[in-house]
């Protein structure tokens, strides 16, 4: 028996050895300086910005590569990158950007106004010998343009077939960025994972499902970057990646869920909140049902506890919508409107008005989705508040995929409202695409609520062709004011991105386009 | 003996076509495309329907069916769409981490699960049995991602003794030594329930076995307790411990999906899971049967397995 004995005790002994032993090993992994690593919230699909349409993509990208134009810090305003500066004429339909001199690709390639052709044939016309390194799913964000041609070797000129004033804005979206036709002639369909831009980092290797390694491009034309190298890890579970932070296994960690927060409150953290060009809101199905009454779908905007949804649902990681614009586009935003504000009984005099006191409505509800915050809690906050003045609120809950399948084609005879949130670039997309009578689904648009006001229509369309940035302003908060009034959805709120640091990275802050930009950033 | 597995494989044929009807079928089926997926905000009826061109998506379903599998017959999986790049890389890359995972967490389960038993029946309702049981009930009752989360909180953020997550640290070399750093934490998580099963099972397996007549012959004629256990009454009892072995290994297969995702694994559970939330068709098609041929052929083994020990099981 001894001998069994004896065996057991070692093996528990050496158990504990080899246990005590690895641990030690793990607790001398520390971020080197110098070095960002950064939590991200997936594997990157490709580091091709023509290819790609996830913001966790974009976050690598942006520090990649440049566009043309690109926004300014802290702003969503266009300020020149790699072109210097551009006319437009009168017409709205050319633009010419005269280009910086001097930039050359990581892969030592020249950029000049050949390289921009390349860029923009390869995305839009089908017959160039690199079209087939796509599928290319934004280029309908340049499907406005009608040439690109090389004017000289450091001029380019893009016709427009109408014009387009989010044209600027568009360019300076990911989708715009610019890589190098030397690296896309090299390794054809395989440069979303050989990528060569002309930005800050330049590409050092990607590890499947591990890492993606880039390094300082000390020759940037607009100043070598302060870190050596970033590191981009996929971690898809949001509490394996607060345990990293916790833990020191990353120094910058994006999208930390709300409950989250309350872990990073000490001194060797750092929290950054930035307001984005984000709205949620509840498509009203305007159309049939008792939402096809205005007066009811204003009942429904005071009856939403908007303020106790961002509180205490999103635990303050989100601000309270007044309309359809989101206040991080400043410059088209109409700073007078005020929000509806949570008044129950204004809702129940509406609906008496209305002749509705107990309107039965079907409310599409999602599981999770981009851009949706944590839709299911807030889909039942906002059930309880409407049943409050008097509402009967049936909620159906759909799988994201699904959810857009449901709702994406129109809400007619299927529901009365739907949680739906957008992120957008330029302060006309989301109501071009959402509100405008043409917009609807049967068109190829995404007003699934059937909203329709001539007003706001050509509101719409005139700031499309205006190119004054100044008349395009007025023009935007115009036609805010009309949809609040008109309310043909519920405002509920404008998502703020976060992030938390830890104490050793410095000169870090979060920008309203949502892009990680980490070229001043500092790691001790 | 060749001729019995010959028999088997070639009966795993059928099964492994059925595979690729269901999965087929079931991914055409559910609701969302890939194409809305990669749009998401932006999938125009236009928009999805150049996409699905694009990604192949416009056939019917029978020509795709019929393409996808002379495809893989030929060995080409297709490529992923939301990875960019060929689903058989992937998925024998994740598949490899994945072996490494549940092999390790299958390792310790059979071990200790099998001594646990073994001690565990040899001193039945004694001290040693008793908290053996009371420890094999706690093992099989506590979910094993629950497991895993509460074993990062304690080991990881709160006494920083192993990474929290991923298979290889980022920084330096890669050696036996750092992965098995990055996979005690994991592996133990996963091997915890299945231990359990193991134990409990071997126990009575084994509670079985030392009633019979031939363990009293041998403590008859003076053998060693000790080697009237282990080497008579467990021989005879593995008969009986294997098959739950096989199954034990499909469980902790199939449970490594869970502890993929919390300790962030890069193995083919996560894969997956990544997989059909982006409705990434080709891949989960591709990781399913690829998954579903490898049981297949880990069935067969545990049964030619068992025919070599039992020799009473008709080959």
């Amino acid at each position: 028996m001894s001998l069994l004995t004896l065996t057991r005790r070692g093996i528990l002994a050496g158990g504990t050895a080899l246990a005590l032993s690895l641990g030690a090993n793990g607790a001398a992994a520390q971020t080197p300086p110098g070095v960002l690593i950064v939590g991200q919230i997936a594997e990157p699909k490709a580091l091709d910005p023509a290819a790609v349409t996830a913001v966790n993509d974009f976050r690598i990208l942006m520090n990649v590569y440049d566009g043309l134009v690109r926004y300014a810090d802290g702003t969503l305003e266009v300020e020149p990158a790699l072109a210097t500066d551009w006319t437009i004429s009168e017409d709205g339909l050319e633009y010419t950007f005269n280009l910086r001199e001097g930039v050359t690709f990581h892969d030592g390639s020249p950029f000049n106004a050949e390289a921009v052709v390349f860029n923009f044939e390869r995305m839009l016309n089908e017959d160039h010998p690199y079209h087939d390194t796509g599928p290319f799913p934004l280029a309908f964000f340049f499907s406005t343009v009608d040439t690109v041609e090389a004017v000289d070797d450091m001029t380019v000129k893009f016709t427009l077939s109408a014009p387009f004033a989010p044209f600027l804005s568009n360019l300076a979206y990911p989708t715009g960025l610019l890589v190098s036709p030397a690296a896309v002639e090299q390794h054809g369909a395989d440069f979303g994972r050989n990528p060569s831009g002309t930005g800050p980092f330049r590409f050092v290797e990607w590890r499947s499902n591990e890492a993606v390694v880039v390094e300082a491009n000390p020759d940037y034309w607009d100043g070598a970057p302060e870190l050596e190298a970033v590191v981009f890890r996929p971690i898809t579970d949001a509490n394996t990646r607060t345990a990293e932070m916790l833990a020191g296994g990353i120094d910058l960690m994006v999208e930390v869920p709300p409950v989250s927060l309350s872990e990073f409150e000490g001194d060797q953290y750092t929290v950054h909140e930035q307001a984005g060009p984000h709205v949620w809101f509840l498509i009203l199905n305007a159309k049939e049902g008792p939402f096809a009454d205005k007066l009811v779908r204003q009942a429904a905007n005071y009856a939403v506890n908007k303020e106790a949804l961002v509180n205490e649902v999103l635990e303050g990681t989100a601000e309270v919508a007044a309309g359809p614009t989101p206040p991080a586009f400043a410059w088209a935003y109409n700073e007078e409107l005020e929000p509806y504000p949570y008044d129950p009984d204004r809702a129940r005099e509406l609906l008496a008005e209305a002749g509705v006191e107990n309107p039965e409505v079907t409310f599409f509800v999602t599981e999770g989705g981009s851009g949706m915050l944590d839709p299911v809690a807030m889909g039942t906050a906002i059930q309880a508040d409407l049943e409050a003045v008097g509402f009967d609120v049936t909620i159906e809950t759909y799988e994201w995929n699904t959810f857009l399948g449901e709702v994406n084609p129109g809400l007619e005879g299927k529901a009365d409202m739907a949680e739906m949130a957008w992120m957008t670039n330029d302060p006309d997309t989301l109501p071009f695409l959402t509100l405008r009578t043409a917009a609807m689904p049967d068109q190829g648009g995404f007003n699934s609520g059937y909203y329709s006001n001539p007003e706001v229509d050509e509101l719409l369309e005139q700031a499309r062709v205006a190119t004054d940035q100044a008349e395009r302003a007025e023009l935007y908060k115009e036609m805010q004011a009309i949809v609040q009034e008109d309310a043909p959805w519920v405002f509920v709120a404008n998502w703020k991105q976060n992030a938390v640091t830890s104490d050793a990275v410095e000169n870090f802050s979060l920008q309203p386009s949502f892009f990680l930009l980490l070229d001043d950033v500092v790691k001790n | 003996m060749t001729g019995y597995i010959l028999k088997r494989l070639l009966s795993a044929i059928p099964v492994l076509l059925g595979i690729t009807v269901i999965v087929f079928l079931i991914m055409a089926m559910i609701p969302g495309d890939p194409a809305t997926a990669i749009l998401g905000s932006y999938a125009t009826p236009d928009n999805v329907e150049k996409l699905n061109r694009d990604l192949g998506l416009d056939k019917p379903l029978v020509a795709q069916y019929f393409i996808w599998l002379g495809n893989m017959l030929t060995g080409d999986f297709g490529t992923s769409f939301a990875l960019n790049r060929p689903v058989l890389d992937e998925v024998l890359e994740r598949f490899n981490a994945t072996l490494i995972l549940a092999g390790t967490a299958f390792l310790i389960c059979s071990v200790l699960g099998i001594i646990a038993g073994v001690v565990s029946a040899s001193r039945q309702y004694g001290f040693a049995d008793k908290s053996i049981t009371f420890a094999v009930l706690l093992g099989i009752s506590i979910p094993s991602f629950f497991l895993g989360m509460m074993m990062i909180l304690f080991f990881s953020v709160n006494l920083r003794w192993f990474p929290v997550s991923g298979m290889w640290p980022v920084y330096g070399d890669r050696n036996l030594w750092v992965l098995l750093n990055h996979l005690t934490l994991p592996a133990l998580a996963l091997a915890v329930v299945a231990t359990g099963v193991i134990a409990r099972l071997s126990r009575s397996a084994m509670l079985e076995v030392l009633r019979q007549d031939f363990i009293r012959t041998a403590r008859a004629k003076g053998v060693h307790e000790r080697g009237v256990i282990w080497r008579h009454a467990l021989k005879a009892a593995m008969v009986s411990i294997i098959p739950v072995l096989g199954i034990q290994a499909g469980f902790v297969l199939s449970g490594a999906v869970y502890i993929e995702m919390v300790f962030q694994w890069p193995g083919v559970g996560r894969m997956l899971v990544d997989a059909i939330l982006k409705r990434d068709i080709l891949l989960v098609q591709g990781g399913v049967v690829f998954v579903a041929a490898c049981y297949v052929l880990f069935n067969i083994a545990v049964d030619v397995a068992q025919s070599l020990l039992d020799p009473r099981i008709k080959t």
